[in-house]
């Protein structure tokens, strides 16, 4: 058992990764939670789910992690009062989720700080993962403010990152309202911390960015350039992907769970398809799972090197970024032509995978690791050779061990802050038990650790890639693959993606079809730390320390 | 010295840049008038402004692939700007959210006439996987006007170019005739 609890009887679930169930009654969630943390545990998801149906109210699903294991609580919560006590005060990460709750299906921490929105901005009314919200209705935008006459003008720079600023009209309210009075505010307002004093102004940023990337809003509380508060507003992509689940089949959602965050795509699509194998009680078939472990590893090999490039852009070295970015589409052409996708979408498929190698895609992907080998090694070199790229590097946007611990950073940006946590390690599921990955950790916790950490794991990553084509066994990949799901089951799936743990949960409802299904991004633990990363860094660091996390908007905004 | 291995390395890699795609048949025989008309049509250079209104960030890893040394956009005199104002394009990726209307709204009114829209991959098309809903317009072109549309899971960047450049090669078309 990973844990004892009087209260808590733990069933172990089918499944590649070691993973327990138990039904708990609301109040024991708070000594549970605390045990665990106690423990050295950490929470990794928290999402409810209307079992009205069931007669049963709504329930709240809370899923924690320590040395053993996944361990999944599930609790039924009052249909007319459906709230449950604030885990924040053990888990701070675990704030931003319970706002979500409340935002998509009305459930709500008991005694919680914060009751501002988080993913819902006033698009629609209602709970849409209640089962009687209707799908299309939306807000007709009673409050839409009108066009500022004149917009501020863009921030100019010359990172690979810059920030526009757009006018955002503010609204009144406060964080300690209750959820109810909370409905009713106009789209886009929105009651940001503000901080006062002498010589302190805001610079408001987004949703639009100046870059190409995903939109979102910062707000910097600033004197001169230093920063002294940064407060995101996320949920600009919002797209209603949990509720667009519950209208696919198996295969279908296969394709929608490889878009929540299209950079984590093998990621995605493994963990939704062990959570519905663990469902089904399947194991796919080995020569399977060899090759979805060689596609997470080609995922993090690209990653890697398009975020190098990046870091080297944003301290003004663009040799790095041309350098890493021909490496990275070298990698994705690689990936078409054996694959027939450059970033492997929909290839990983409940059951199995839609992918087989061949000995001439062997010799392709050995003369490339062989290829990555020396060019990121001369890379390297200059990279840690560079004063200018050093000097911008190190020390900036520092997040110590102990923070790191406390807010529950965790995946890449965890292990650059000493948290030692790796799915492929500690939890390694086939074929990952024979590969005996190495992790990366440093204690530094900057820019330059981040860095580190990402040159250490894509040198892994192309020695695992090697040994998994040695040791590929012959035989069947494709196999049958999953129709159906039995029903009323629950199965959760982990997989360690390139920027942090991905977990897929799925809930199935009497007919197999799906009940429930929540996605959870590592980034929902790593953006709140992201807002002390950059306190007391100057802001044209910023753009620098953001792309050292490369955190995900969709795959948290779902 | 990093200086040195940085020239090193240079010199070793040489030059990637491939020949960019072709934007239709009726062009295919003069490549070089393209970039003729990209310089006359829009003073020597294309500038775009690119909106993520809701993607789930595939299209945004394959426009961004088209600033690497195989595609080098720039040398086509195309370049991605910070503020609609700047631009003469547009080159959105859907499907678009809810929440990202207004914002699409705000930035196609401040991008100056005459201003072209091309909207990138299957949900920038039609919505795609995740369609219309409660929190999804769905498709660009239910919230603002678009010229090209670029279909695509996402769309490779050979693709996206492309749709580039055949949305300049149609605006010279309507240009011509005043």
């Amino acid at each position: 058992m990973p844990i004892t609890h009087p209260n808590l009887h733990l069933n172990r679930l089918d499944g590649a990764i070691p993973a327990w169930l138990g039904e708990i009654s609301p109040d024991d969630l708070l000594p549970i939670c605390q045990n665990v943390s106690d423990g050295g545990g950490r929470l990794l998801a928290l999402w409810g789910s209307d079992v009205r149906d069931q007669g049963n109210g709504f329930a709240l699903h809370v899923s924690l992690v320590n040395e053993a294991g996944l361990i999944c609580l599930s609790m039924a919560l009052d249909t007319a009062q459906p709230v449950y006590p604030d885990i924040s005060r053990i888990f701070p990460a675990v704030a931003r989720m319970q706002r979500a709750a409340y935002d998509l299906l009305g459930i709500y921490a008991q005694e919680s700080q914060d009751h501002r929105k988080w993913i819902r901005h006033g698009a629609w009314h209602g709970f849409p993962l209640r089962k009687d919200f209707v799908n299309h209705q939306t807000h007709p935008h009673p409050n839409l403010p009108p066009m500022p006459s004149h917009q501020s003008s863009p921030a100019s720079g010359r990172g690979g990152e810059r920030e526009m600023q757009s006018s955002i009209p503010e609204g009144e309210g406060t964080m300690a309202r209750s959820p109810a009075e909370n409905v009713d505010q106009p789209l886009d307002a929105y009651p940001f911390v503000r901080v006062e004093g002498q010589g302190v102004h805001e610079i408001p940023v987004g949703p639009i960015h100046a870059g190409i990337i995903e939109p979102g809003h910062f707000r910097f509380s600033v004197v001169g350039e230093r920063v002294l508060r940064l407060e995101e507003r996320l949920g600009y992509t919002h797209k209603g992907i949990e509720k667009r689940f519950e209208s696919l089949t198996l295969q279908q959602g296969a394709r929608l769970a490889g878009r929540v965050s299209g950079d984590s795509t093998v990621a995605y699509a493994w963990a939704y398809a062990m959570a519905a194998e663990s469902i089904a009680a399947v194991t796919p078939p080995e020569r399977a799972l060899w090759l979805r472990a060689l596609l997470l590893e080609r995922e993090r090999i690209a990653n890697h090197l398009g975020d190098l490039g990046d870091l080297g852009n944003d301290v003004a070295l663009s040799f790095g970024f041309a350098q890493f970015w021909i490496l990275k589409e070298q990698v994705l052409r690689n990936n078409a032509a054996l694959f027939g996708h450059r970033y492997l979408m929909d290839k990983i498929v409940p059951g199995g995978v839609a992918v087989d190698l061949t000995a001439f895609g062997k010799s392709t992907l050995r003369d490339e690791c062989t290829m990555l080998e020396r060019e990121v090694r001369v890379l390297r070199g200059i990279y840690e050779e560079h004063a200018g790229v050093q000097d911008r590097f190190i020390a900036t946007g520092r997040v110590e061990p102990k923070l790191a611990a406390q807010l529950g950073l965790c995946g890449l940006a965890g292990r650059a802050s000493a948290q030692a946590w790796d799915a492929r390690v500690q939890f390694a599921c086939a074929p990952y038990d024979r590969l005996d990955v190495r992790m990366a950790t440093y204690r530094n916790g900057d820019v330059a650790a981040r860095a580190i950490v990402r040159f250490d794991e894509l040198f892994e990553s192309l020695r695992l890639q090697r040994e998994i084509m040695d040791r590929l066994v012959h035989g069947d990949a494709a196999t049958e693959m999953l129709e159906k799901l039995p029903g009323n089951g629950f199965g959760v799936g982990m997989v360690e993606g390139w920027r942090g743990e991905v977990l897929v949960a799925i809930h199935t409802d009497a007919t197999g079809r799906f009940a429930r299904v929540h996605p959870h991004d590592p980034s929902w633990q790593n953006w709140p730390v992201l807002e002390h990363a950059i306190m007391g860094n100057i802001v044209p660091d910023f753009p620098l320390i953001n792309k050292s996390f490369n955190l995900s908007y969709s795959g948290q905004d779902l | 010295m990093p200086i040195f291995q940085i020239i090193r390395q240079i010199v070793r890699t040489g030059f990637k840049t491939e020949a960019p795609p072709l934007p239709d048949e009726a062009l295919r025989a003069e490549p070089q008038r393209l970039h003729g008309e990209i310089l006359r049509a829009f003073g020597g250079a294309l500038s775009i402004r690119q909106v993520d209104a809701g993607s789930c960030n595939g299209c945004e890893l394959e426009i961004r692939a088209l600033n690497n040394a195989y595609y080098n956009i720039e040398g086509l005199g195309i370049k991605f700007v910070a503020s609609p104002r700047h631009a003469d394009m547009l080159l959105v990726t859907g499907p678009v959210s809810r929440h990202m209307e207004t914002a699409l709204k705000r930035a196609y009114d401040a991008t100056p006439e005459p201003k072209l829209v091309v909207a990138v991959g299957d949900c920038g098309c039609d919505g795609g996987i995740f369609g219309e809903s409660y929190a999804s317009c769905g498709k660009v072109s239910s919230v603002i006007p678009v010229d090209v549309v670029v279909s695509g899971c996402p769309p490779t960047p050979v693709a996206i170019l492309q749709g580039i450049l055949t949305a300049v090669s149609a605006q010279k078309g309507t240009s011509a005739s005043p």
